[in-house]
């Protein structure tokens, strides 16, 4: 008797549930999708740099809060709002450009491990320089958007996550245009491919790499400002980069569609398993919902939904 | 096994190689019928069919991306051929994990070097006796009693490899510090370690100059003639391939163009042709 | 001069595999096991006991069983945290359900269940490597770590969601709860360790470690040698938890004697295997040596300003340390990858020239 009520709880309520409030249910879609639009943006700079440099940059989080610390820190100091964002976006190239004077540039031909896990402390690093600087308390970001909700046809939209969608959006086509009609962008596609072909080829290693951590940066600034001006500029920004991380195993690491794609997913999914099964098992199912969703994607497709396959040879 | 060695003998007697050589038997060690394998629209493999007999030395030549190393790919289970089928000693098989032909005797070495770059030479062979070693994680992990005595004797035979290919002053060095020749050398070592029945050399020579490749061939004809080892070597340089070799098999475009001895081979005008090119007429 | 190996000569192949092959070297190691057994706890103060030397000696646990699976398999784990809580939670589990039993004996059977659900979680590892599994095992440390927080049972419902060591005797010495002192702990904890790193030493050096070691180089030469990729890695990850959970045991047990899932968070994992990026990536010496690092640096960071007569914040302080991490993180990846435990090696090698170089 216990188990036929526990299967109905499990596999069937919810299932009840969601067509009976079609409404409710489209909301919380909705609202899936757009924290999907957010966790794309932070996937897009990992995989900006993964396809340029083959570098997993674990501290794109990090430079998320980082881009985000600054930019509140500048206005907090009287810097009107055009003034902190031209200055954070030279602080970012700046970083960029210390990134690979100091640590890249030592670190060509390492394996793809010990990249990544200097890019782990690269992490701490920017945190806590971060943090030094700009002190670690919670911080609002107002961009002066509005966040007033209204309703069509029954929803309950706002104002906000739709403007945020919608810069996402212009960002990605901003940069898939950067990345396929441009020099530069031919060039990043090269030096992914091969480090040292792409030098005998004459293409600047390190110019190439300073761009692209810019470019980086810049989108993290981005998700920066929209998930700070939502929930207060703080440290739990760097943790919604580890969000993103499952979002590029269900995406692929190479492919700029995939993050779309995979954030809205991962969006949506973990939104519904929170409210329809949620309750069942206590709540916050958030924190680890999405990565045994990559996870178990994983073993059928480990290459990602729109990652290259990889034929291994000897 | 003498059931597949009878007709064998007589298709290899087809191919001019009727001529007794000196520890050649009869006995077909290995015969691989009608492989055919494609990676998607790519046939590396079409119909490829030969045998290696027990003892004797097999070359497989051919211009580049005719299908060799895929061939050697097949024989040791790494590749699964789409079609044919491969007898190993006797035993027909269709699949099989290169696990399960390693601990048949199959070893291997590679045309780039696979060694383990950060263990050194003497870990770097004894990883060869793994399969042979049984005692269980428990006396490992006391390294005590049967487990080190275990150790021990695989020492000992590590130890003669070393000494075999007269690798001895580099025997703690990690081997991804040794320069090209001698990690060649010490990827033979690590294949020899398994006392493997059959021998695949992919290269060996491959990049040496003429006194490595010299040493080499003397470790191939040593190998060959005091072990009894059966090798199959893929090698570019033909002197060598000429002198080394009992039967010489030659693919080009994933297809067998001829088998034979080596002075039937070096005579054949479709060899020639494929490694000189074909004028137009 | 006085570090030489001159004259030693090895007749046998067994004289040759031993762990220290150089007579200094024994009488060093002797030495070092001497004074931590007798001379430390006779002599140290509660606090160098209870604030550096059993958390050293713990992390250097968990820092062993890190290194298993990422310094010699070449499996990139950040679900330490998660297994340290198993451990933990398991222990208390079992020593409250049946407290008659040895409490040694609930440790390894709490590290034997943290084996096998390192086990589960390493099952992907069949299909990725790299940073793909370094993912996935971020599932681990996740789902464990709000398996522990919200699964009452776990904590045998009690309601501040704690679990706290209740008292359990060894030997008929009060070893763990409020009432063990920190002497006794510390020997506890020193006698698991050197039984477990000799454990360790002994698997690396061994058939195991060099299938490990195999399949970290390089995967598919390891697997046409006849080494099986798949069953090696489960075994590295099930030993690896096994050192995990037994160090996550002892943390709450021997250590800090009450804890929470929050003293298992990712921030856990991530000191762990700084640890062994610091110590030495495939070195059992180096995970000692990391763990020494790590645990060391803060409080001095902490006790440096007030020997200037400055004050710093707490937060600044908290900052400062991260960003030192970070920053030793990066140095000694593009330095010396083999980590300290390098360094100690040419140290060695330098000194067996001392004090005539040439």
């Amino acid at each position: 008797m216990e188990i036929i009520n526990f299967l109905n709880l499990v596999f069937l309520a919810p299932f009840v549930e969601m067509v009976s409030y079609p409404i409710f249910f489209s909301e919380v879609i909705i609202s899936g999708l757009l924290t999907g639009v957010m966790y794309s943006l932070v996937a897009l700079g990992f995989v900006l740099i993964f396809k340029a440099s083959g570098v997993f940059n674990f501290a794109q989080g990090a430079m998320v809060l980082f881009a985000a610390l600054t930019l509140v820190g500048l206005m907090e100091h009287g810097f009107p709002i055009w003034a902190a964002l031209i200055s954070t976006i030279i602080v970012l190239i700046a970083l960029a450009f210390v990134v690979e004077r100091f640590m890249l540039r030592y670190l060509i031909n390492q394996e793809d491990i010990i990249l990544f896990m200097a890019t782990i402390g690269l992490t701490f690093l920017i945190q806590g320089f971060g943090e030094t600087i700009w002190g670690s308390n919670v911080k609002p970001l107002d961009l002066g958007i509005p966040s007033e909700s209204f309703e069509v046809g029954g929803l309950l939209l706002n104002e906000f996550d739709l403007f945020a969608a919608g810069s996402g959006a212009i960002l990605v086509a901003v940069l898939a245009v950067f990345f396929h009609y441009t020099r530069i962008g031919r060039a990043l596609r090269a030096v992914a491919d091969d480090h040292q072909a792409a030098m005998a080829v004459g293409i600047p290693l390190k110019n190439i790499w300073i761009i692209v951590w810019s470019v980086a940066g810049f989108v993290g600034l981005v998700a920066g400002i929209m998930w700070g001006a939502k929930s207060g500029v703080q440290f739990s920004l760097s943790l919604i980069a580890l969000k993103a991380l499952p979002v590029l195993i269900l995406g692929g690491f190479t492919s700029v569609p995939g993050a779309i794609v995979g954030g809205l997913i991962i969006g949506v999914g973990e939104k519904i398993a929170e409210i329809y099964w949620g309750p069942l098992v206590g709540g916050a199912i958030e924190n680890w919902f999405a990565y045994v969703l990559a996870l178990a994607f994983l073993l059928f497709r480990p290459q990602g939904l729109f990652g290259e396959r990889i034929i291994e040879r000897v | 096994m003498n059931e597949t060695a009878a007709p064998s003998n007589e298709e290899t007697n087809k191919n001019g190689s009727s001529d007794l050589e000196k520890n050649t038997t009869f006995e077909t060690l290995l015969e691989v019928h009608n492989i055919s394998l494609s990676f998607g629209g790519v046939h590396a493999l079409d119909e490829v069919s030969f045998d290696i007999r027990k003892g004797e030395i097999r070359a497989i030549i051919g211009p580049n991306g005719a299908g060799k190393s895929s061939m050697l790919n097949v024989i040791n289970g790494f590749y699964h051929p789409q079609k044919g089928s491969i007898t190993y000693k006797g035993n027909e098989r269709k699949k099989m994990s290169p696990q399960v032909a390693a601990s048949q005797g199959i070893a291997r070495t590679f045309q780039n070097i696979a060694l383990f770059r950060g263990m050194t030479t003497l870990d770097n062979i004894m990883t060869g006796r793994n399969l042979k070693m049984k005692k269980g994680i428990f006396w490992q992990m006391l390294h005590w009693g049967p487990a080190r005595n275990e150790e021990i004797h695989h020492r000992e035979i590590a130890e003669h490899v070393i000494d075999f290919l007269e690798i001895e002053p580099i025997r703690k060095t990690p081997v991804g510090r040794l320069p090209y020749g001698l990690q060649k050398r010490v990827e033979l070592g690590r294949a020899l370690a398994a006392q493997p029945d059959l021998l695949l050399l992919d290269e060996p020579m491959a990049g040496m100059n003429v006194e490595e490749k010299e040493d080499m061939c003397r470790f191939i004809i040593d190998v060959n003639e005091e072990f009894g080892t059966t090798i199959a070597l893929i090698e570019h340089d033909m002197g060598v391939v000429m002198d080394l070799s009992d039967r010489v098999v030659v693919l080009n475009y994933g297809k067998k163009i001829a088998d034979g001895t080596p002075d039937f081979v070096r005579a054949d005008q479709g060899v020639v042709d494929a490694y000189l090119g074909v004028s137009e007429k | 001069m006085f570090y030489r190996e001159t004259g030693q000569f090895k007749s046998s192949y067994k004289a040759d595999q031993a762990i220290f092959p150089l007579s200094q070297d024994r009488w060093f190691i002797l030495f070092l096991i001497i004074i931590a057994f007798l001379v430390i706890p006779l002599t140290a103060s509660e606090y160098l006991l209870q604030a550096v030397m059993i958390p050293l000696l713990i992390f250097s646990l968990a820092s062993i069983g890190l290194n298993l699976l990422v310094g010699y398999a070449g499996q990139l784990s950040l679900g330490t945290g998660g297994f340290m809580a198993v451990g933990a939670y398991m222990t208390y589990k079992l020593t409250t359900a049946f407290p008659e039993i040895n409490i040694i004996i609930v440790f390894i059977l709490a590290g034997l269940i943290s084996a096998c659900v390192g086990l589960l979680f390493g099952i992907p590892s069949l299909r990725i490597k790299g940073f793909y599994l370094a993912v996935a095992t971020l599932a681990s440390q996740f789902f464990l770590v709000w398996m522990f927080n919200k699964v009452a049972w776990f904590y045998n419902y009690n309601s501040s969601g704690t679990i706290t060591a209740p008292p359990r005797e060894l030997f008929g010495i009060t070893v763990t709860g409020p009432t063990a002192t920190a002497e006794t702990r510390y020997i506890v904890v020193l006698a698991i360790v050197c039984v477990f790193a000799l454990i360790a030493k002994n698997l690396v050096r061994g058939r195991l470690g060099r299938s490990w070691m195999a399949v970290r180089d390089m995967d598919i030469a390891a697997e046409i040698i006849g080494i099986r990729p798949f069953q090696t890695k489960l075994i590295a990850f099930s030993i690896s938890s096994f050192y995990c959970g037994l160090a996550g045991a002892l943390m709450v047990f021997l250590w800090l004697g009450s804890a929470e899932t929050e003293a298992f968070s990712i921030n856990e994992s991530f000191y762990v295997l700084f640890m062994i990026i610091i110590g030495g990536l495939g070195s059992i010496l180096g995970s000692f040596l990391g763990a020494t690092f790590i645990v060391c640096v803060p409080i001095l960071l902490t006790n440096a300003p007030q020997l200037f007569g400055l004050s710093m914040p707490i937060d600044l302080q908290k900052h400062i340390e991260i960003m030192l991490f970070g920053f030793l993180i990066v140095f000694f990846l593009i330095v010396e990858p083999h980590g300290l435990a390098r360094l100690w090696q040419i140290a060695k090698e330098k000194l067996r020239l001392w004090p005539f170089p040439y």
